[in-house]
């Protein structure tokens, strides 16, 4: 079997002649072997898709039903900080994507530098999250027993909510804000859960790139946590606007 | 280089630096549209609009940074029922809180 004689020489030059070393043996090609690594992949961000999904789902309902409500916590949020955040995550998806290139055209420290640069932009995000997070936990709008409607129902005496125009909502309305922010948090933490979970994997990857496990030709690694870091950028770009922008006039 | 290698390289597209950057801009632009459409008052196309543009963008990435557009016609299809699926669990639960309950909550 030509499989085992491969092995059998170990060499890189029967490896050369007779099949790659990275290609498993139950695959018949290279080309099949990534194939089948990418649909995995997708099928893996399907799920989370759906999982997403729900979420979105919830937050549109909810939005619908206690729109006033939505709309004065929407007002809590800074643009400014989002916009950031939007434009650090959107830069690290191209950080990324030139790393597979890298790793596609075998230009080891170029994929290093991608992949440490993506890192940074990804620690970027999350430093600017726990602003955020900060801020709310400082105005008492994390869902909880400590929540406070006072922004909602005395909007002169929040600086936010001032800003933004906000009339005083009544209590039992104001009280709607805490399903604002639930859905906030439970949205953009789990955003935050995939980003660290994706900054913990860049920086395993970082110490194996610098070893030159991926500029041998074998990207399947690289172009898949590509995927995944690609997708948590698609989830940014729909929270973005649905947290922070679609109710900045009403 | 040999057959295979030279085959395999074929096969496996490498998406060229000029066509990220180009759709990085794009990204960016999108952003900047997307913020600067939110501060202009167009009642109930702030949302419609808004949505757009992050459709668009994710159409992108998808497409060019996710490699969709070079990928085999299996892959193609696993992301389109993806897609379709989703939409249509969407539209089956909007259906149903949309046709009951008014007022109920």
């Amino acid at each position: 079997m030509s499989d085992s004689t491969a092995i059998a020489h170990g060499a890189p030059e029967a490896a050369h002649d007779e099949h790659p070393a990275y290609l498993r043996h139950h695959f018949n090609s290279v080309e099949q072997q990534a194939d089948t690594a990418n649909f995995a992949m997708w099928l893996f961000l399907l799920t989370e898709v759906m999982f997403f999904g729900g979420l979105f789902t919830a937050y549109l309902i909810y939005r619908n039903w206690y729109y006033p409500a939505f709309v004065a916590g929407s007002h809590q949020l800074n643009i400014f900080w989002g916009s950031l955040n939007t434009l650090l995550l959107i830069t690290s998806s191209f950080t990324m994507a030139m790393g597979v290139w890298c790793a596609e055209t075998r230009r080891k420290s170029g994929l290093v530098l991608c992949l440490v640069l993506t890192f940074i932009l990804g620690l970027g995000f999350l430093g600017i999250k726990t602003i955020e997070y900060s801020e709310k936990i400082e105005k008492h709008h994390v869902p909880g027993f400590h929540f406070s409607v006072q922004s909602f129902v005395n909007p002169a005496s929040d600086k936010e909510a001032t800003a933004a125009g906000d009339k005083p909502l009544p209590l039992d309305i104001a009280r709607r804000t805490e399903v604002y922010f639930s859905l906030y948090f439970a949205m953009t933490g789990m955003h935050a859960l995939h980003m660290i979970i994706g900054i913990a994997i860049l920086g395993f990857m970082i110490f194996r790139a610098r070893a030159g496990d991926y500029t041998t030709g074998h990207v399947t690694f690289v172009e898949n946590f590509g995927l995944y870091w690609h997708f948590v950028d698609i989830i940014w770009i729909f929270l973005f606007p649905l947290l922070y922008l679609i109710s900045r006039h009403q | 280089m040999s057959e295979q290698q030279a085959h395999a390289a074929q096969e496996h597209h490498i998406v060229s630096p000029r066509v990220y950057v180009v759709i990085f801009l794009a990204l960016l632009l999108g952003t900047t549209l997307t913020v600067v459409a939110s501060y202009i008052e167009m009642g109930i196309f702030n949302p419609i609009i808004a949505i757009a543009i992050a459709c668009a963008k994710a159409i992108l990435v998808v497409l060019f940074f996710m490699h969709v557009k070079y990928s085999t016609k299996l892959t193609k299809l696993t992301v389109g029922a993806g897609i379709f699926t989703f939409i249509t669990l969407i539209s089956m639960t909007l259906a149903d809180y949309i046709s009951r309950a008014w007022g109920r909550w």
